[in-house]
């Protein structure tokens, strides 16, 4: 479907434009509205295909003489003779346009360079580089007036009577109106994006006041959610604004996805066809992507439960592939029972009176679970020594933890900072809770020891040399009591500190920053190792894997990388968002990265493949914080619109809705055993929510995962187990120690 | 431009542009200047919006200069220096030229450099914890603001109750009266509010100490007085220990030696400041204070001191209090009175001495009543009817005091440090609901039949009494004077000539200081007080209400009555009522009132209305 749509819409763009320079004015635009629409109602396979079939041969010849424009821009002229010569073009079918389009093409080159200094990634940026190649090649008598916006927005001169869009939108809106109930909330959905199009055409082909007019009158219908976006449109009021501005990009270069069933919208297109309203049609068709369904149509609370993204809902498709999101047999030590193995793995002469115990604990996880990955789908690192030790050390916690549950709440310890100055910008504890590292604004990071254990670096070089390297201490003796003290401060970003990591291991830290920079700094020599470039605008949010080596990075950039410490350059690139990467999490297995974003969606991307394995939307504010449930099934995510979603991944469906802070939520944290989920956010306040009920209610509901219209009901007072406030700080990180005792961190605001 | 200010959008003008353009030397044309203008806006935006990112990753609410530049700088801007500084940029203006600029002095760099006073570095970043929530109960108030009850005292503090409360208690008087003073002004006691509250409350174990209650009541008073303290909920503790020394039959009144009749005035006089200043504190306080004087009156087995103290009591509350529970009971109080007066026996003498200090008090409050009576009746009788400050007043009066008393009366919730007795509970058999206001010449006769010609107000009780000047403070003390004369209609059976001739003497036998039945400390006081109230502040307050829309004042929190709280601070707040009074019922301002000044205080029922300033007494 997708496909055939895409095919479809470039066509239309094609023609459009074909037709444009030779008609001039809007004589002909009927008749071409009336080949679109004469096109259209047939089911959209159909006249997809047709179409597609005739536009074939023109649309191959295009791409060719693209490629070859862009070749001979970039003084390829070797490439150009041989690329010419192959698909047997003649000469003069590219020349007389090369030469028309030499100053156009100038122009469209600034365009692209202009628009790669102006912030497009390189994905964005071959996108409109390949459509404004595509636009160019036939569009010779618009090329002169309006060179690089063009480049972008080629889609937008098609012309309308600028003083008709109003009666168009209103005559669609009092038709929406007037639909049976349960088909109004479903049709509704196409206000938004219908609107912004609508709007960007008339700025786009300079009708400045009917655009003004058109956004005064017709603004006030669109939802609430969307208002930081109309905010952002409604200071576009001229055609060179639009260059460059990232919101309309992202309109331009993705399409809107609305989920309408089927009979809703046949009923939209039977009308949209009775109205003869070519103009609607053609940007429902060109710039929305409609997610049919089969089935009842969903309620208004369903869908606004699931819409507030950037561009509209996750296709249904793209929550369908398997995830294996059960969590990895530990590849235990404690497992056999037997020494023989263990002895010989570790010669050490490691205790041994942890046996007992590690059977009881070896058992559970002996059984693979169904749903994990298998074992090595991801290569990961060989657990060393310190960290069986520490494993075994983990398992010692376990074994007095506190089950908590409605009726026994954690106790909470607040880590204050003080003398922050506004600095503090992130905050990481490790995950045995013996220290925390803070990222400030002043481009330091900053460690602390939580325990009386002070922080120590190794000794120099030259005093290693004289340690005995055979002493069973020796680990002890590297350290230089003389550095010891509380805390260590780092220097070496440029920039605020907006992310912040330890290693599972304590060894090491990342910190990811505003200089487009994540550094791994050693925590035993308190020095950076590496620098890992490759985001070259602000990273805001790194996470290790919990099984270490690995990194995600996510920033300004609108792509997250994945990368090996020992790798210098990145080993995935995780592209598909449309706006910033705001947080980004690793899933407990390690195979899956999770990240959220500006453009209000979360995505969840495969480690192996690169792909995108689901895609949540129904957040209304920049998401910045997420977290996964230990058990690997759920996802929890809060944004800045005080709300916390609960996601179950398998399934690839919203779980629930946490309503309760007022401000952005800038941390989130799941209990050892999963019972409890602690949120804290800015409005000074930490909550805790009792997602075993949640999650609970849902399974027990029947399960629509067929469709995967979730309806929610309003729990969110009876699972809100508690709300703690704190004097005057915003609480900006969240840990559970293996004991479950809930830490909390945030800087002392007065 | 009209439809660009409906958006709200920060606007630079091309005229700004314009400027700007001369500063750098350049000449612009006007439709150059607009685009620029309308550009420059649009850049600023887009700048604007993604520099919020920045704030927000920084986890900040605040958007700084530092969050602009780095969006400037990551669209290829240059930063603009110069305006990091935490603290406000100080901004001036130029008359002539209409010229706002931001002031930019000179920095020596060379004495900067070369400063010897090097200020310290800031503080260190550290970190710190605390176990904010135990098992997930922990105090659930906001951390840090520590109530004032639990609050520990530094030593600072303990020192200092030690001490002011050792001299108050102790022996030198002119300690007694420094330490006062400073009870009366210190600023930094809140904490120890509920200490010194206790140690009030303990009136009732020196109740056979005249001096000790003296003193006590002392630093009650010192305590009303106070700008600084919120007295809260303790109102209601101090407004115990209060009414036990008005009310209760004191053990140092055993010996008729000791002067407990100026413990009481004085304590009355207590209770009317406290009633007045700080009754708005604790809701439908009035209605428990009234009902419990009420209760002592209607005993009859409770002594006549015990009467006396609530006649003043209630002579201190206000006319309306004297009007609503002694007259109404007055008859059959007039019985139990008289037969003990009328009793010339030797045993009797003590008894009877007492009888006429009741009597003298009872006296000097239906006088008042009398006269506030004729002075509200006259006032809303003469000039514009509905809109005179007197009918206002007079209006507002039941409005105020009578919503207080309409509402069932709310159970004690707590009984305050023990002696929480001394205020009523209001029961629900009073006769108290079915009152009804007696016309002034009705109860001016019923009260002649009792008194006679004691009574130093005169009305001509036929209907046109409406005419008559009312009385003035100084005619009355004129009237006082006066011998009284014969008076036209007496009700002669049910008059007590002889009590006249006992009025004057009988203060004088029971060895009391005082020379005049009525105690000056509780006449003049309260008078003052009304007198304030009644005549200066509402004609301040409304001298145009009629011409301009009307503006109401609302007092909130600390009340001010007339000069005798100068420490505390009104707390006004203008209230501009664009409906019409009448169309908007009082309550509906109670939400809105803001709470300024005492922190934490909930609005009261009864001062949200639109008069409460002018409650008379």
């Amino acid at each position: 479907m997708a496909a055939v749509q895409g095919g479809m819409s470039d066509a239309d763009i094609e023609t459009d434009i074909k037709t444009e320079p030779s008609t001039d004015g809007f004589g002909n635009n009927n008749a071409n509205d009336g080949r679109v629409l004469s096109a259209s109602p047939g089911s959209g396979s159909s006249t997809g295909s047709n179409k597609q079939t005739a536009a074939v041969t023109p649309e191959d010849q295009q791409t060719l003489l693209a490629v070859l424009q862009f070749l001979k821009k970039n003084k390829l002229i070797e490439s150009v003779e041989i690329l010419r010569r192959e698909a047997g073009l003649p000469e003069n079918s590219l020349d007389p346009k090369a030469t028309e389009s030499a100053g156009a093409g100038s122009g469209g080159a600034a365009g692209i360079v202009d628009l790669e200094g102006g912030d497009v990634s390189s994905l964005l940026s071959r996108v409109t580089g390949s459509s404004s190649a595509g636009a160019q090649a036939p569009t010779k008598a618009v090329a002169e007036d309006q060179p690089d916006v063009r480049v972008v927005l080629s889609a937008y001169s098609q012309q309308g009577d600028p003083t008709l869009y109003e009666v168009y939108y209103s005559d669609l809106k009092k038709f929406i109106e007037t639909v049976l109930d349960c088909h109004r909330a479903e049709l509704s959905q196409v206000f938004y994006p219908l609107f912004v199009h609508m709007y960007l055409e008339l700025v786009y082909n300079n009708h400045e006041s009917e655009a003004k007019a058109f956004f005064e009158k017709f603004s006030g219908d669109q939802e609430c959610y969307y208002e930081e976006d109309l905010r952002v449109l409604s200071g576009l009021t001229k055609k060179e604004h639009m260059r460059g501005n990232e919101t309309l990009l992202d309109f331009r270069t993705s399409k809107f996805v609305l989920r309408i069933s089927r009979d809703s919208y046949q009923l939209l297109k039977r009308h949209l066809q009775e109205r003869q309203n070519n103009q609607i049609w053609n940007i429902i068709q060109e710039h929305l992507y409609i997610d049919i369904f089969d089935g009842m149509p969903r309620s208004k609370s369903q869908i606004d439960a699931m819409s507030g993204s950037l561009a509209g809902e996750a296709k249904r498709e793209a929550n369908k592939t398997k995830v294996y999101y059960g969590l990895l047999k530990e590849p235990e030590i404690e497992l056999p029972l037997d020494d023989e193995d263990e002895e010989a793995e570790n010669e050490e002469g490691k205790p041994k009176k942890k046996k007992p115990k590690k059977d009881s604990m070896g058992s559970k996880s002996k059984k693979q679970d169904p749903n994990a990955p298998s074992q090595n789908r991801i290569p990961l690192p060989e657990l060393k020594d310190s960290d069986k030790l520490d494993k075994i050390m983990y398992m010692k916690e376990a074994t007095k933890r506190i089950r908590l549950g409605s009726d026994n709440l954690p106790s909470v310890c607040f880590y204050t900072f003080l003398n922050a100055y506004q600095g503090l910008t992130a905050v990481d504890f490790t995950d045995d809770s013996s220290l925390i590292a803070g990222g400030f604004a002043d481009s330091t990071v900053r460690v602390w020891s939580v325990t009386p254990k002070k922080l120590r670096k190794v000794k120099s070089a030259a005093d290693l040399n004289l340690i005995d390297k055979e002493s069973d201490d020796v680990l002890e003796r590297i350290m230089d009591e003389k550095t010891a003290s509380e805390s260590k401060i780092m220097y070496g970003h440029s920039g605020p500190v907006y992310g912040i990591s330890f290693s599972p291991d304590r060894n090491y830290l990342l910190s990811s920053s505003e200089d487009g920079t994540v550094r791994l700094w050693s925590l035993l020599t308190f020095t950076c190792l590496v620098a890992y470039k490759g985001h070259n605008y602000p990273v805001w949010d790194t996470q290790f894997s919990p099984y270490g080596y690995y990194f995600v990075s996510g920033g300004h950039d609108r792509v997250a990388r994945l990368w090996a410490t020992d790798h210098y350059q990145p080993l995935r690139i995780f592209s598909g968002h449309l706006a910033d990467i705001t947080c980004t999490r690793f899933h407990p297995n390690s195979n899956y990265v999770a990240t959220g974003s500006s453009d209000r969606t979360i995505r969840v991307w495969d480690v192996l493949s690169g792909n995108c394995v689901r895609i949540f939307t129904g957040h209304k504010g920049p998401i910045h914080s997420l977290a996964f449930s230990p058990n690997g099934k759920f996802l929890a995510s809060g944004a800045t619109d005080g709300r916390v979603l609960l996601w179950d991944i398998g399934h690839g469906l919203m779980m629930g809705e946490l309503k309760g802070h007022t401000d952005t939520i800038y941390s989130l944290r799941f209990s050892r055993d999963g019972e409890i989920l602690a949120s804290g956010s800015m409005d000074n306040t930490v909550r805790l929510w009792d997602v075993m009920k949640a999650f609970d209610d849902l399974e027990t509901d029947d399960f629509t995962a067929a469709t995967g219209h979730i309806h929610l009901q309003d729990n969110s007072q009876e699972l809100l187990l508690g709300t703690y406030t704190t004097k005057s700080t915003p609480v900006i990180h969240l840990h559970f120690t293996r004991r479950n005792l809930l830490l909390a961190a945030g800087a002392f605001n007065p | 431009m009209a439809d660009r200010e409906e958006r709200r959008f920060a606007e630079v003008s091309r005229e700004s542009v314009r400027l700007m353009a001369e500063g750098a030397g350049v000449e612009l044309g006007d439709d150059v200047a607009a685009l620029l203008a309308e550009d420059v806006c649009y850049r600023l935006r887009e700048a604007t919006q993604s520099s919020s990112q920045f704030m927000r990753h920084a986890k900040r609410r605040k958007l700084t200069v530092e969050d602009f530049n780095r969006a400037l700088r990551w669209s290829n801007v240059e930063a603009i220096c110069g305006y990091g500084a935490q603290d406000a940029l100080p901004f001036r203006s130029v008359k002539e030229g209409e010229l706002f600029f931001v002031e930019d002095r000179d920095v020596n760099l060379v004495e900067l450099a070369l400063a010897t006073n090097i200020p310290k570095g800031c503080a260190e970043t550290m970190v710190r914890v605390n176990v904010s929530y135990l098992d997930g109960k922990g105090n659930l108030e906001p951390q840090g603001t520590v109530p004032t009850a639990v609050q520990s005292l530094s030593d600072d503090l303990l020192k200092y109750y030690q001490q002011i409360t050792r001299a108050i208690l102790g022996e030198d008087p002119h300690l007694m009266k420094v330490a006062l003073l400073d009870l009366q002004s210190n600023s930094k006691i809140a904490a120890l509010l509920p200490y010194f509250v206790y140690v009030i409350s303990g009136v009732k174990s020196v109740s056979h100490d005249l001096e000790q209650l003296n003193r006590l009541m002392h630093m009650v008073k010192s305590l009303v007085q106070n700008p600084y303290l919120y007295l809260g909920s303790y109102v209601r503790s101090l407004v115990s220990s209060v009414m036990y020394c008005i009310l209760e039959p004191l053990a140092a009144s055993i010996n008729p030696l000791n002067d407990h009749w100026t413990l009481r005035d004085y304590a009355a006089l207590l209770l009317s400041h406290i009633f007045w200043t700080h009754g708005d504190l604790v809701s439908g306080l009035y209605h428990q204070i009234v009902l419990s004087l009420q209760k002592v009156l209607s005993d009859p087995v409770r002594p006549l001191c015990s009467h006396y103290g609530a006649v003043v009591g209630l002579h201190a509350l206000g006319w309306k209090a004297v009007e609503r529970v002694l007259f109404p009971h007055l008859p059959a109080y007039w019985a139990n009175l008289q037969a003990v007066l009328d009793d010339y026996s030797v045993s009797n003498a003590q008894v009877k001495a007492d009888g006429h200090k009741v009597y003298g008090a009872i006296l000097v409050a239906v006088e008042r009543l009398l006269k506030m009576k004729a002075l509200s009746l006259s006032q809303s009788a003469e000039g514009h009817s509905g809109a005179h400050p007197g009918s206002v007043v007079g209006a507002a009066s039941y409005r105020v005091n009578s919503p207080g008393l309409s509402p069932p009366p709310e159970p004690l919730s707590e009984a305050a440090l023990g002696i929480a007795s001394h205020l009523q509970v209001g029961g629900a058999g009073c006769h108290w609901e079915e009152w009804t206001p007696v016309p002034l010449p009705a109860m001016y006769c019923e009260l002649y039949s009792f008194f006679g010609d004691s009574l130093a107000v005169r009305f001509s009780t036929g209907p046109g009494f409406g005419t008559h000047s009312p009385c003035t403070p100084s005619q009355l003390s004129n009237s006082r004077k006066e011998p009284p004369g014969p008076a036209s209609n007496l009700d002669t059976t049910r008059k007590m000539p002889q009590l006249t001739a006992n009025l004057n003497i009988s203060p004088r036998q029971d060895g009391s200081p005082r020379t005049d039945p009525p105690p000056p400390t509780t006449r003049g006081a309260p008078i003052y007080l009304s007198g304030l109230s009644r005549e200066v502040f509402p004609k301040a307050r409304f001298t145009s209400p009629q011409t301009t829309p009307p503006a109401f004042s609302f007092l909130i929190g600390g009340r001010q009555m007339g000069q005798r709280c100068q420490g505390r601070r009104p707390f006004q707040t203008m209230f501009a009522t664009t409906p019409p009074v009448s169309a908007v019922p009082p309550r509906t301002y109670a939400h809105k009132l803001p709470v300024i000044g005492r922190v934490g205080k909930p609005v009261r029922r009864w001062t949200c209305s639109h008069y409460s300033l002018h409650l008379p007494l």
